[in-house]
């Protein structure tokens, strides 16, 4: 069964600038106990899909399509029935812990609040099973007493990963969970997200800027650009043969050390990711694409179908894909 | 101007040491002796985890920071620090930061950045000139487009080029760049790295990249320094480092890239640890997987590990080497068994 499917999500942004087209029509499949990778670039609309699922938009932004949960409708559902999915049902571990933590309280207390909030305990019990998620993240059941000042960045992102588990979610939601971190801290934060994610089976989307990360911890990634997914598939393949020139770039982008083929030659894209109030016509990733054809800036593109589970959004895949129908 | 063959620039017993704060603090050893030379034409990267001085030795090499003991020579001359021999010298090594968007100023067209630096050294005939040149060196062509625009105009790629032409406006010999595409998107990295490199190719620049990133350091760098809590635990030729390392520091560090080959990754357990409290012996003992698991055990310097500091590294240039009491022992290992005469084999 699908823990959660999303339809044509959209979501735009108003503003002084006009309407900003941040999502533009996402499905996406995840099961239960799966790991879908959202990888793209700032811009691409991959935060917004996120804070979309959930509801946590401001009002100045539009959402539209279907987000189910469970079978349950969330874009529809009530407000009190959304808090009691949010953490319960469904929890988000932000980028930047040190902002997400409250500065003035104790992190057992913040880890303890949303379990007071969404199961009947007693405060006593709700300190101690905060001080089990500590120990379930790597962290002496003692830090429980600590300030998120007394914390480094890497044992604050695991308060935020016990705080996520608090409820005992069947989804995580990670946004850019180990960005600004150092390499090895990145590995023990990777690793426990990992570990936690097959011990419980909870169904987990990773969202990064970094490819390679995802390839290495996500069973599926979806690769954004421009607010639209330009490929999808089993997350290793995309990674070592992608189909779709941007994916091409952005695996590129993170060279694999050893590698001949990048050594000292790295590669990059010209420009930058489009602004999206002014979106590029036909394919939004032609004028940076270096194999571009004549049709692209007027082509209508989707996600066709690119063999092994896997889908990719460029007019050479559709080209392939019905010389291979004959 | 340098002599051929010498390092164009080069520290030697390099520390730098912070003052305690409060009465009961301890001093900081950010550096804590480092010999390091850079030649002419050379990607030198210098890799590791936030904390380990990395920052600090490319301040001090700029001349920001006056070391403690030890000194940085450029050309073969020790640093001066009077005012207007540093101010020559910053003519020479020129430091390109993280975040462009943070060293430009927000109200100076891209002219005025770029003819900021020689304004400052008083070169101001030819400045138009010298400007376009600074900005079609950096790839912003054609540069009479780019002239008036101000900085929010400019993408973040192209700003990270106006600073990269802002220090070659003053011709210098070195560029110190610390962690240079660390905030700019995935997919704008490659061209600014790739510019880098072609400024080495066609103006035979030198430079020291500042990093955490080893596939970074493996995308342009000619030989690779790591430090680990103020000193450098491993250097030499980038491949020959990066292929087999033997410094296990360096091990868990490439072990846990996503896309490593090893089977199991060496996650280290803890946070890099701290420059006011240096262990004893060597440095890295306290986190080391070769010691925990028993394999520096198995070769008897367990103890040596423990209470022994290192040699500091020399600089030579063509030779890779750790500063590890295992790593040494097994090749001295290897060394006697590869002198000693083969038994003749059975008849």
């Amino acid at each position: 069964m699908s823990l959660l499917e999303l339809r044509d999500l959209a979501v735009t942004y108003r503003s002084a600038r006009g309407r900003i087209p941040a999502v533009r029509g996402v499905s996406l499949r995840l099961d239960e106990g799966e790991s879908l990778g959202i990888a793209g670039e700032s811009g691409c609309g991959k935060s917004s899909l996120a804070l979309a699922i959930l509801r946590l938009l401001p009002h100045t932004a539009k959402v539209t399509g279907e987000v189910r949960f469970s079978d349950e409708e969330l874009l529809a559902a009530t407000w009190g029935r959304m808090r009691a999915v949010r953490w319960a049902g469904a929890s988000i571990v932000f980028q930047g812990a040190q902002h997400s933590l409250n500065a003035v309280h104790r992190i057992g207390a913040q880890i303890a609040e949303p379990i007071l909030l969404h199961s009947k305990v007693t405060p006593t019990t709700a300190a101690k099973r905060a001080t089990e998620l500590l120990e379930q993240v790597g962290l002496p059941a003692a830090r429980a007493r600590a300030y998120p000042h007394e914390l480094s960045g890497g044992q604050r992102q695991r308060v935020m990963i016990a705080m996520a588990l608090a409820c005992s979610p069947q989804l995580i939601l990670a946004d850019e969970p180990t960005t600004g971190l150092d390499v090895m801290i990145q590995a023990q934060v990777m690793r426990l997200i990992g570990d936690l994610v097959a011990d419980h089976g909870i169904g987990l989307m990773l969202i990064s800027h970094d490819l390679s990360v995802l390839a290495a911890s996500c069973q599926r990634v979806a690769v954004m650009y421009a607010g639209t997914i330009v490929e999808e598939g089993p997350a290793q393949q995309v990674f070592d043969a992608p189909r779709h020139p941007y994916t091409e770039a952005l695996a590129a982008a993170f060279p694999k050390v050893g590698d001949p083929a990048s050594r000292l030659a790295p590669r990059g894209l010209g420009g930058d990711p489009p602004d999206p109030t002014e979106l590029p016509t036909g394919c939004a990733f032609h004028p940076r694409c270096a194999a571009a054809v004549e049709e692209c800036p007027s082509a209508s593109v989707e996600l066709w179908p690119a063999g092994d589970g896997r889908s990719a959004a460029c007019v050479h895949v559709r080209d392939a894909l019905s010389k291979a129908g004959g | 101007m340098t002599t051929v063959d010498g390092p164009v620039l080069s520290a030697r017993g390099l520390r730098v040491q912070f003052a305690p704060r409060g009465r009961r603090g301890r001093p900081a050893r950010a550096v804590d002796g480092v010999d390091l030379d850079v030649f002419p034409g050379e990607i030198v990267a210098l890799v590791g985890e936030s904390g380990c001085g990395k920052t600090t030795l490319a301040r001090t090499l700029l001349g920001l920071e006056k070391p403690t003991a030890g000194e940085v020579r450029y050309a073969g001359k020790p640093l001066s620090y009077s005012t207007s021999a540093l101010k020559a010298y910053r003519r020479q090594v020129q430091l390109i930061l993280q975040d462009p968007t943070g060293s430009l100023n927000p109200r100076h067209t891209v002219y005025e950045a770029v003819a900021e630096g020689p304004r400052i050294h008083g070169l101001v005939r030819g400045e138009t000139e010298r400007v376009a040149s600074a900005l079609s060196r950096a790839g912003l062509r054609p540069p009479e487009r780019f002239f008036l625009s101000h900085p929010h105009e400019l993408s973040g790629g192209q700003r990270q080029r106006v600073v990269i032409a802002g220090a070659l406006a003053l011709d210098p010999q070195v560029l110190i760049a610390d962690e240079p595409v660390a905030s700019l998107d995935a997919s704008v990295r490659g061209e600014i790295l790739a510019l880098i490199l072609r400024l080495r190719d066609e103006l035979g620049l030198s430079a020291v990249v500042v990093t955490h990133d080893l596939g970074l350091a493996w995308n342009i760098a000619d030989r690779v320094a790591v430090m680990y809590l103020g000193r450098i635990v491993e250097s030499g030729p980038l491949e020959q480092v990066l292929k087999s390392p033997q410094h296990p520091y360096t091990q868990a560090l490439l072990s846990v890239l996503p896309e490593s080959d090893v089977d199991e990754p060496v996650v280290l357990a803890g946070e890099p640890p701290d420059p006011t409290r240096i262990p004893r012996g060597c440095r890295f003992h306290p986190r080391c997987q070769a010691l925990a698991s028993g394999a520096a055990e198995a070769a008897g310097i367990a103890d040596r590990c423990r209470s022994e500091d290192l040699p500091l590294l020399s600089s030579a240039r063509d030779v890779a080497q750790a500063a590890c009491h295992l790593a040494a022992a097994r090749a001295a290992n290897r060394s006697s068994s590869a002198a000693a005469p083969a038994p003749p084999p059975a008849q």
